[in-house]
């Protein structure tokens, strides 16, 4: 099927030929006039382009906030949309989150405002990753007006809403079920619909970009101008999209969006589930995959040290077959990896750690939600009657990929763990890394702070508050 | 016509909501980039420098012109009158011209079929430089002696001789950063030629009547030809005093040249390099004091990086001058401000204006004095507040509304601020990581715009047949609520509900000569302005009344319940049906200019200010001292906005503003390499507060009182003052730093914004920089 489909309030929008790296906000806004989303930095970090996306999973709508300036159209094909218009009651009343917004005070300027509406409407009516609380469900929307206090509010103060949504279910069901394709001009997109077809597409077109969430493509176009050639997206691809637990490993297809396995994640280990937490903002969790995190090949994302620390095992896949390999092995140097053509990132396995295991993951940054990390660190000690078995320790932040640290674990395995050890692995870990210089830090600092997230780990292990984020004031 | 009773008895229940805020939360509200765009606007976008400081020796725009969509390029040449888009030292280019003085400048203009045709061609074009050498930082334009103007000296008593009698002395120096303003809608303006050369352009501007005068200047119109308009902007915070300009002139030249409609839509990366931001400072001081934390002498040193142009920099810095002593009085004193031109983005006006600056470094100086007596530096605040005897500022101007020692005495009770200060303590004492600090600080700013002539301002009232009003003033509205507190002061002048009154569009063909909506005035000035033209109709329909209906003019009441007049009543829209019919103009003007205030800037003496705001905040914090990482737990706030025109929109002001302060000195970092090149230029690495930086326990009260002078409702302004209140969340990082070395009597060399490598950078200074008990 050529073009792109969707549903907005109910009635089909059918675009027969479409720019594929046009963007859903521009789309809103300059062609269908629906200027109540608005533009605040066209690139994912402030959400006042919020809408909410449904997709059919489970014979049922799933919503999703997402960042409408760095979705490109096609990835909205076969979906239903809401923006800040669709909201309003029939009669033209603002809905109960509406009316609280207006009469406390949660607008100023008003242009953020329609994004945190749609944020705070997605969790009144159950939208996915929104099982957190407000101030995090909000983190992606940023405010300059308000220090925020009766967004906040509002947002706990709403009811959730019971929507029967059967009739958009149908809807969705009836408006496509085909793999999406077209060409603009001269450029070819596709979309397709399981991993098989996706292998066959790539090995047909091993130069095409693959997309899952465009939360980091999405800037090479409306940051750096580019034209991305053919592109492939990988959302609607449904088996990479899986997620299974098991008693030995959490193994994530790597369309596996990050909102989506964030729980599975926090259940392996509660720092991995604080350190997601902290990955962007629901916006971009929701459109950002865990796979998408690791191919790209960033230096600074921040689910790979985490996942490398933790043993996970990356598997790629093309027409030729399967790779498996341990994931800090894909990393070769600065934006290369160790993806062949026609290959594509299939999945991620994380074992479970065992019971001896002692783990730590930072993640340091300027700002506490929707942040880089100058400095992540990852930690994984196997302890068996006070002494070290087994050391995993790697880093993002501190070289040119994401990086285990050789030296650091060489001074930890098969020594007590102990405060000796922790230093003389402190010491060590000065061999491992020769940090950059850059916006988010300086070498030194990312220096000392590697050293002495190693330290935060024996002091937890101690019983130690080590969190800023754990500590009431006096009178709470 | 500033006589309070009765005049204000509708004001009993004064919360509204902000006028809009039902269009702005069903996403209704318009602003400059949503309404419709006709089929043949054309978009913009600057070709920027890529050097600091160089000679245009060549420009290749072939590239550029032969791009998909472009229509048009201009260059300076191509400006038919004044190359200029400064507020007043005509310093300003539209379009470089032979030179370029930072990184980012505009070079030329782009006009093209679309939004992205015009970024993409705007950034083909060739430029030859030859490159110059460029002062970026403070130091670097020290050494080469480049100045936006002489430094200036506001000084009283003799503080060296002072400091020599003083029977302690210290010296200390910091540093605090820029700010970007961050405003969610970018800089927009939409230009449309009219007939016979006129232009009009609707601009997201602070300012309209400027830009209207620069475009005619850069157009060779008269101001007449060209009107500007601006319902609303999607923030400001000083960013859109002088800073519009720049896109509106470029709208506006693009519409005159081609006849077509024009729309500088700038993209955020481009914004954040392009546009003007908070004064950076190096602050260098010295203190003379006595045993208990007497300030006895203090010579202060403000050092600040102005940018490539003058903008608004001296009166900026003025005010870091008139802030320097806070609510402290000072008895020997001197201030020096040099005001350094450096090959960066001109530094602009920002909530505060200077303010901040200054009263972070009065208050750095009371924390080293208490640090070095080891004792709270609350009681070395309290010991040096204005007072009896002691009520005239640096520049002579007697301090008569001081509420700054009860403020700060009921906050001090109600924040339980000395328990919680021992609590902090033995949490210290039994926690070797995490650290906490407290602190209470308070504020006293001065209102009024410090260049006299500003305070000034004009507003024009209709009232229709039908007994609906429209009001309009030169004040303009970025969310602080402006339009809803003129729009109730003129319902309550006629006793109608708010509902009755129509709030419309800033314009400069209905109220001319207009000063920006800035220095927290807007609606001190507009207010009043606004109260007088309503007031002038009243009384008109009260003569009118009075001689229709044969009663006096004590017999005529407007009240909710419609207008008394003798025995009967009638609503308002009787009232005006019978007035219309009668031939009484149902129009004013209002005009008001602030009384008293006068002050001469040659020796920095006088009354610059019409009245003082004050607040007072306690701020507690934690620090990671691995790591840097800190956390503001808890934030009570006491503040005056003396008797409120709008509470609802008054706590909006204060809360905003101190997470705006918070913003300022811990995570909002501008960081620019060797070369002049601002790095933190989007979001991704420019962190404003989330959410979740706004402190869990957080209270704000209003005090009880109201103005001494005469302001409209006996109100004050409130929407810079409350962005100081967050100082007193780097006196507690200060103190939380301090306390991983309590027995040095230093102060950590701790510098804004408090990052978490400037956090781990000062516990490591101030581990190694040890200061013994005197």
């Amino acid at each position: 099927m050529a073009g792109v489909r969707f549903l907005l309030d109910g009635e089909v929008v059918d675009l027969p030929e479409v720019d594929p790296t046009a963007t859903l906000l521009d789309h809103l806004r300059y062609k269908m006039r629906r200027t109540g989303t608005k533009e605040g930095c066209a690139e994912g970090d402030c959400g006042a382009c919020t809408v909410l996306v449904g997709s059919l999973e489970n014979e049922s709508v799933a919503w999703r906030a997402v960042n409408s300036c760095i979705q490109f159209l096609p990835m909205v094909n076969g979906k239903a949309l809401m923006t800040v218009e669709s909201i309003k009651a029939g009669d033209g009343a603002l809905c109960p989150l509406q009316e609280t917004m207006a009469a406390n005070g949660s607008s100023q300027c008003g242009f953020c405002t329609p994004g945190f509406v749609m944020s705070l409407h997605g969790r009144s009516i159950g939208a996915k990753g929104c099982d957190l609380p407000v101030a995090d469900v909000i983190a992606g929307n940023l405010c300059r007006c308000t220090g925020y206090g009766p967004i906040l509010d509002a947002g706990e103060n709403t009811p959730l809403q019971e929507r029967g949504e059967a009739d958009l279910a149908d809807s969705l069901k009836a408006l496509t079920s085909k793999s999406g394709s077209g060409e603009w001009q001269g450029r070819l997109w596709f979309a397709p619909r399981s991993s098989d077809e996706l292998a066959a597409l790539l090995a047909e077109h091993p130069d095409a970009r693959l997309i899952a969430g465009a939360t980091d493509v999405g800037l090479w176009v409306t940051k750096g101008l580019r034209e991305l050639g053919t592109v492939i997206f990988l959302g609607d691809v449904a088996d990479l999209a899986q997620i299974e637990e098991t008693d030995e490993a959490l193994i994530l297809g790597a369309g596996v969006r990050y909102a989506d396995a964030h729980a599975a994640m926090a259940r392996l280990h509660p720092d991995l589930g604080e350190l997601v937490r902290r990955i962007g903002g629901l916006q971009v969790r929701n459109a950002g995959t865990v796979g998408g995190n690791i191919a790209n090949g960033s230096p600074i994302g921040d689910g790979p040290p985490a996942l490398i620390a933790l043993g996970a095992l990356l598997t790629l896949r093309s027409v030729d077959g399967r790779r498996t390999m341990p994931l800090e092995d894909y990393f070769l140097s600065y934006g290369k990896q160790d993806r062949r053509a026609g290959e594509f990132v299939e999945s991620v396995h994380i074992p479970r750690p065992g019971a001896d295991a002692v783990i730590h993951i930072a993640k340091l940054s300027r700002r506490f939600d929707s942040d880089i990390s100058a400095v992540c660190g990852a930690f994984m000690l196997n302890v068996t009657d006070g002494a070290i078995t087994s050391a995993r320790v790697a880093f993002g932040g501190m070289a040119a990929t994401p990086k285990r640290a050789a030296t650091c674990e060489a001074a930890l395995i098969g020594k007590p763990f102990d405060d000796a050890t922790v230093t003389a692995a402190i010491e060590a870990l000065k061999a491992d890394f020769e940090p950059l210089s850059d916006v988010r830090g300086s070498s030194a600092y990312r220096a000392e702070t590697a050293a002495n997230l190693l330290r935060r780990l024996w002091l937890r292990h101690q019983g130690m508050a080590i969190s800023v984020l754990e500590v009431e004031a006096f009178d709470g | 016509m500033a006589e309070r009773d009765p005049a204000w008895k509708a004001l009993q229940k004064p919360s509204h909501p902000h006028d809009s805020a039902r269009l702005h939360v069903s996403g209704e509200a318009r602003y400059a980039d949503d309404l419709g765009e006709p089929a043949d606007m054309l978009h913009l976008a600057f070709g920027q420098s890529s050097e600091a400081r160089a000679r245009i020796l060549s420009m290749d725009l072939g590239a550029v012109r032969a791009a998909p969509g472009v229509v048009a390029v201009f260059t300076a040449a191509d400006i038919p009158g004044a190359n200029d888009v400064s507020p007043v030292a005509g310093d300003d280019r539209l379009l470089a011209d032979g030179e370029v003085i930072c990184q980012g400048q505009s070079v030329f203009l782009v006009a093209a079929t679309s939004q992205r045709a015009a970024r993409v061609a705007a950034r083909l074009g060739k430029i030859e430089y030859e490159v110059l050498p460029a002062a970026i930082t403070i130091v670097d334009a020290q050494a080469a002696q480049a100045l936006i103007e002489p430094a200036q000296r506001m000084a009283r008593g003799d503080a060296a001789a002072a400091m020599d009698a003083a029977p302690r002395r210290l010296a200390g120096r910091f540093e605090m950063g820029g700010q970007d303003h961050f405003y969610l809608e970018g800089q927009v303006a939409v230009a449309t030629p009219g007939e016979d050369g006129q232009v009009h352009v609707l601009s997201s501007t602070q300012h309209p009547s400027e830009v209207q005068h620069l475009i005619a200047h850069m157009l060779h119109l008269s101001s007449a030809d060209v009107t500007v308009e601006v319902r609303r902007m999607g923030g400001a915070f000083g960013g859109k005093e002088t800073q519009a300009a720049l896109f509106a002139g470029a709208a506006a030249l693009v519409a005159h040249r081609t006849g077509r409609p024009a729309k500088f839509r700038c993209d955020r990366d481009d914004d954040m390099v392009m546009t003007g931001k908070r004064h950076e400072f190096e602050v260098a001081y010295e203190v003379g004091f006595d045993e208990v934390g007497h300030l006895l002498a203090l010579s202060l040193h403000l050092a600040s990086r102005c940018g490539a142009t003058v903008d608004l920099s001296p009166a900026i810095n003025d005010r870091a001058m008139f802030h320097s002593d806070n609510c402290y009085f000072l008895p020997h004193v001197e201030v020096v401000s040099e005001r350094l031109k450096t090959n960066t983005v001109s530094a602009t006006a920002f909530r505060g204006f200077g303010g901040p600056q200054g009263m972070l470094a009065i208050e750095r100086v009371v924390d080293d004095v208490a640090a070095h007596l080891g004792i709270d530096p609350l009681e070395v605040r309290v010991a040096n507040l204005y007072g009896p005897g002691r009520e005239t500022t640096p520049y002579e101007m007697v301090v008569a509304d001081n509420v700054a020692p009860q403020i700060i005495a009921r906050l001090r009770e109600t924040s339980r601020y000395d328990e919680r200060a021992r609590a902090v303590a033995a949490f210290n004492a039994a926690s070797p990581v995490l650290k906490k600090g407290i602190a209470l600080t308070p504020v006293k700013f001065g209102i009024s715009f410090t260049t006299t002539h500003l305070n000034q301002a004009g507003a024009l009232v209709h009232v229709y047949a039908d007994g609906s009003i429209q009001v309009n003033h030169g004040g303009t509205e970025m969310g602080q609520g402006l339009y809803v507190k003129v729009a109730q002061i003129v319902a309550d002048v006629f006793a109608v509900p708010l509902s009755a009154v129509r709030i419309t569009a800033t314009r400069t063909d209905k109220v001319p000569n207009t000063s920006a909506t800035a220095a927290s005035s807007g609606a001190d000035l507009n207010g009043m302005a606004a109260y007088n033209a309503a007031a002038a109709i009243r009384e008109r329909l009260t003569e009118f009344l009075a001689r229709t209906y044969g009663c006096g003019e004590d017999g005529v009441h407007f009240t909710p319940g419609g207008v008394l007049v003798g025995a009967e009543t009638l609503t308002f829209g009787q009232v005006a049906r019978k007035a219309h019919i009668g031939r009484i103009s149902l129009s004013s003007t209002g005009y008001y200019a602030t009384p008293g205030i006068d002050y001469d800037r040659s020796v920095f003496k006088g009354r610059p200010f019409y009245y003082f705001a004050y607040g007072a905040s306690v701020s507690e914090v934690v620090i990671d001292t691995l790591t840097g990482e800190h956390k503001v737990l808890a934030v009570d706030i006491l503040h005056d906005v003396g008797r409120s025109l709008n509470p609802v929109v008054d706590m909006g002001q204060i809360e905003g503003g101190f997470i705006q302060g918070q913003g300022w000195l811990t995570t909002e970092e501008l960081v620019y390499d060797a070369k002049g090149r601002l790095l933190t230029h989007s979001p991704a690495t420019y962190k404003i507060p989330t959410a979740s930086d706004r402190p869990k326990h957080f209270t704000v009260t209003l005090w009880d009182g109201e103005n001494v002078e005469p302001t409209i409702n006996r109100s004050k302004a409130v929407g810079e003052p409350p962005f100081m209140l967050a100082n007193s969340v780097f006196s507690a990082l200060n103190r939380a730093v301090a306390a991983t070395m309590p027995d040095n009597r230093a102060i950590p060399p701790l510098d804004a914004p408090a990052t978490p490598e400037r956090i781990l950078k000062a516990i490591a200074g101030h581990r190694a920089g040890h200061r013994a008990e005197p």
